[in-house]
């Protein structure tokens, strides 16, 4: 094999008295993909962030091209061609696309800055990405799996010899994947070595070269992808057997709940009709932007919305959040970081915000809420320590409490957006569990997934929506992944009388 | 279970800072003249606090739900030129007494609600950011005082004047009406804030008003009570200044919103919102209003650099909040 480009060799870190990372050792050779796998927690991200010197090692050595370096700083790494994409965003919103892309590298003409090369730059570096925001778009205004497009062609910008990429594809439809790993090849022909991470094994198992597999802070498995299949990467990331990802589905369920005629959100969707019945899990797939997030937003009062809406028989209005609870309708977002978790505050308060009335007489009985966060942190397994402030969570783990949250204040109707965006394997198992019993305990469950196995392998039944109308419902063994892709392409024809053919 | 989150030497910087500086100038107090620590230096120190005092008790709110509220020094001025109007007319119907006195305190709470309702509805309604809309605001109860005392000074009539003016000078066992009321109100607001849904809210509200409102929290309604609050407690703080001079002018309140909101800061509140401690706002108060204690006892510096000296302290507050920022 080629010489490493870059090493970690024995590498520990602690945050104050707590060890996250115990000696690890992982070795990146120039031109192959390297894939990182391992629970929640296990420290994945803080491998990466070490390696590209956004945070320190507290013991062990990085070896650059053989050599012992001390990465200063990220433009340190970055000097020296080590880029990382992280899990989180970290682009700066109200900037273009352009500007961020050359965010402190701008081309200049003399003492003014040369747009005109600039905006050319990002244009073909977007084309490459099959990416079609407009260079001067504001990035706030660009979906998630735009705003990955242009975190990964800021890295592009730069020479890089080694990428290192947290998650990229949590938030990219398997279309999208598909480019980003075709950009991945290219650059691995091109000499890079590539660092990445992902909950999806089927990805890990098609693009990695070779793979490091984490569990609690250490390496347990290092070696060629290809000695294991997905089952036994699962197996040694979990350390115990994962079999039958999904509940059984329910063979009864109730009366209809929730009924929505006509339900327009302007601008996304409309025209969206449907029902929902006690003990049932009702899928919706489609593709990133085809107003799933938005007509369920638009719903539960969060965007202005139009449609008859009746709970329990009874019409109701929604125009505000807290309307929906006061009906017992609840709606998880997909966007924990910015939309779901105070990432400055504690556990605590994170987990009690949607319930607080369950907590207050007139104090807060902060006992209480207390107890309710080690029944939470007991139920749905989250792991870190108590004191932590949610920001520095590993990703899975707000997800976890997210969750944790909103069933605190205890809805009959939960739509999840997104469950298990960016968990891994063994706790996907447990959620899906979870939301299972929900449905069996009589509550009537939506959850909008982008994974086509998740909607099936979850759902009673399954809406696919297309350019914010509802394209078709499929039960039963109809709902196959091919069914619903066709109907999210719109190439399908409905099991339902549809409303548009192509 | 340890703590990891928080790294020891800086959090306790945040909270051991403010209190750190008070001692400090206490003790320089002391050994610089020896009234300073005197019954009557403590409680005139108190007292003067009271007002910005009780009125940054209320900012405190405002700024942990990630507002601002400019307005309430002109507001503290219209509402005392208001009560004096009201008091004033009303005194050869209703003669000195309680009941005219009674009626004034209505006038300056009643006027004081109306004026953060309209603050509030204007930021929370309209969406208009707080800055822009309490600056106006600030211009227009300014002028409209102005205007009320016609570019002089309105003053209370001068019998109601001596009637009304144990409530600043009076008290109980020696400690003065302004003291009880700023002390009742400091011990209200730290409940509030540190043991009630109200003030959780506020301050998920300050730190991510988004995750609040996907959290079902009634964002809207929360921010109005912060600024309602805020007006109710410039009426209080109106309610015991007015009985002092008897008086008021387009100078009157000049700068209160400053020293409040730096009362605030350098007490440990965050000004982009997210955290607040009222504690520490009372604290920071004291240490806005010993300085110029201070350099009115000793000769050492001039008392003209007071502002000088409360501008160093408010940045130097800030430059430590920075530094017990979790992350970095
Ligand atoms: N700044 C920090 N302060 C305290 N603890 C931290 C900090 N950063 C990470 N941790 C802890 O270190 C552990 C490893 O976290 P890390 O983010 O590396 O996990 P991960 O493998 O990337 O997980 P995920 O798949 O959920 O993203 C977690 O227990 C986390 O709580
Ligand atoms: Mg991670």
């Amino acid at each position: 094999m080629t010489t490493p480009v870059l090493a970690l060799s024995g590498v520990s870190r602690s945050f104050g008295p707590i060890e996250v990372l115990h000696g690890v050792d992982i070795t990146l050779h120039p031109g192959r993909v390297h894939a990182l796998i391992g629970e929640n927690g296990a420290g994945k991200s803080t491998t990466m962030k070490i390696l590209a010197g956004y945070q320190p090692a507290s013991s062990g050595v990085i070896l650059l091209d053989g050599q012992p370096v001390t990465l200063s700083s990220m433009g340190d790494a970055e000097a020296r061609g080590i880029s990382m994409i992280h899990q989180e965003f970290n682009l700066a919103e109200q900037l273009t696309v352009e500007q961020n892309i050359f965010l402190g590298r701008e081309l200049k003409r003399g003492p003014f800055l040369d747009k005109p090369a600039m905006q050319a730059t990002t244009r073909d570096l977007l084309a490459r990405l099959d990416c079609h925001a407009a260079p001067d778009r504001v990035v706030s205004s660009l979906s998630n799996s735009d705003k990955q497009m242009v975190e990964i062609a800021k890295a592009l910008l730069r020479d890089t010899r080694v990428l290192v990429m947290d998650e990229p594809t949590a938030v990219l439809t398997q279309t999208e994947t598909a480019v980003l790993m075709a950009q991945v090849r290219v650059l691995r022909d091109q000499g890079t070595a590539v660092l990445f991470t992902s909950h999806k094994l089927d990805e890990v198992k098609a693009i990695a070269d070779d793979l490091t597999i984490m569990r609690d802070g250490a390496v347990v498995w290092t070696g060629p992808a290809s000695d294991l299949d997905e089952h036994q990467m699962a197996e040694a990331m979990v350390g115990r057997e994962v079999s039958d990802l999904y509940p059984p589905k329910s063979t009864t369920v109730g009366e209809v709940v929730l009924q929505v005629s006509g339900l327009s959100v302007p601008g996304f969707a409309e025209d969206i009709s449907f029902t929902l019945r006690k003990g049932e899990i009702l899928g919706i797939a489609g593709l990133i932007g085809s107003g799933r997030t938005e007509t369920f937003e638009g719903l539960a009062g969060l965007r202005p919305a139009k449609g008859a809406v009746r709970i329990k028989g009874r019409p109701v209005t929604i125009r505000h959040p807290w309307q929906a609870l006061d009906h017992g309708l609840c709606y998880l977002t997909e966007d924990r970081k910015t939309r779901g978790l105070l990432l400055q505050k504690g556990m605590r308060d994170n987990l009690t915000l949607q319930a607080l009335h369950k907590f207050s007489q007139v104090f807060l009985n902060k006992s209480a809420e207390d107890a309710a966060l080690d029944q939470a942190i007991a139920d749905f397994d989250i792991r870190g320590s108590r004191s932590v402030i949610v920001g520095n969570l590993s990703g899975g783990n707000q997800q976890k409490l997210l969750f944790a949250k909103t069933m605190l204040s205890d809805p009959d109707i939960i739509v999840i957006d997104e469950p298990t965006r960016g968990i891994d394997i063994g706790t996907k198992q447990q959620m899906y569990g979870f939301i299972r019993r929900l449905a069996e305990q009589g509550r009537a469950i939506v959850v909008i997934s982008s994974e086509m196995q998740e909607v099936i392998g979850l759902s009673d039944r399954v809406l696919v929506m297309r350019r914010g109308r509802i394209a078709g419902e499929l039960t039963g063994d109809a709902a196959s992944e091919d069914a619903i892709v066709r109907l999210a392409m719109g190439v399908g024809q409905a099991a339902t009388p549809d409303k548009e053919f192509v | 279970m340890s703590d990891i989150a928080k790294p020891p030497r800086q959090i306790q910087m945040g909270v051991i800072g403010p209190i750190l500086a008070l001692v400090i100038l206490v003790a320089m107090g002391a050994a610089m003249n020896p009234n300073f620590l005197g019954w009557d230096n403590i409680t005139n120190v108190l007292a003067r606090s009271a007002f910005i005092g009780i009125i940054a008790v209320g900012m405190t709110f405002v700024i942990t739900a990630g507002g601002l509220d400019l307005s309430v020094g002109s507001m503290a001025a219209f509402v005392a030129g208001l009560m004096i109007l009201v008091m004033n007319k009303a005194l050869p119907t209703m003669g000195v007494g309680v009941p005219v006195v009674l009626l004034g305190m209505a006038v300056a709470l009643g006027a004081g609600l109306v004026a953060g309702l309209v603050n509030g509805l204007l930021i929370t309604r309209l969406g208009i950011e707080a800055f822009i809309v309490t600056l106006g605001s600030m211009g227009i109860y300014r002028s409209l005082v102005t205007w009320l005392a016609d570019g002089g000074t309105l003053s209370l009539d001068f019998g109601l004047r001596t009637f009304y003016q144990p409530v600043y000078y009076g008290g109980l066992f020696g400690i003065s009406w302004p003291i009880i009321v700023f002390a009742v109100v400091v011990v209200l607001g730290e409940i509030l804030m540190r043991s009630t849904a109200f003030g959780r809210h506020c301050a998920a509200i300050g730190s991510n008003d988004q995750v609040a409102r996907y959290s079902s929290v009634r964002v809207a309604r929360v921010r109005l009570l912060t600024y309602v609050m805020l007006g109710v407690l410039v009426g209080v703080a109106t309610i015991m200044y007015v009985p002092r001079l008897g008086s008021a002018s387009s100078a009157t309140g000049l700068l209160w919103e400053l020293e409040a909101i730096a009362a605030v800061i350098i007490g440990g509140t965050v000004l982009k919102g997210g955290f607040g401690r009222v504690w520490g706002t009372v604290i920071g108060v004291l240490i806005l209003t010993l300085i110029g204690n201070i350099l009115n006892l000793t000769d050492f510096v001039s008392p003209y650099l007071n502002g000088a000296i409360q501008g160093a302290i408010i940045v130097l507050a800030v430059v430590l909040q920075r530094e017990s920022k979790p992350g970095h």
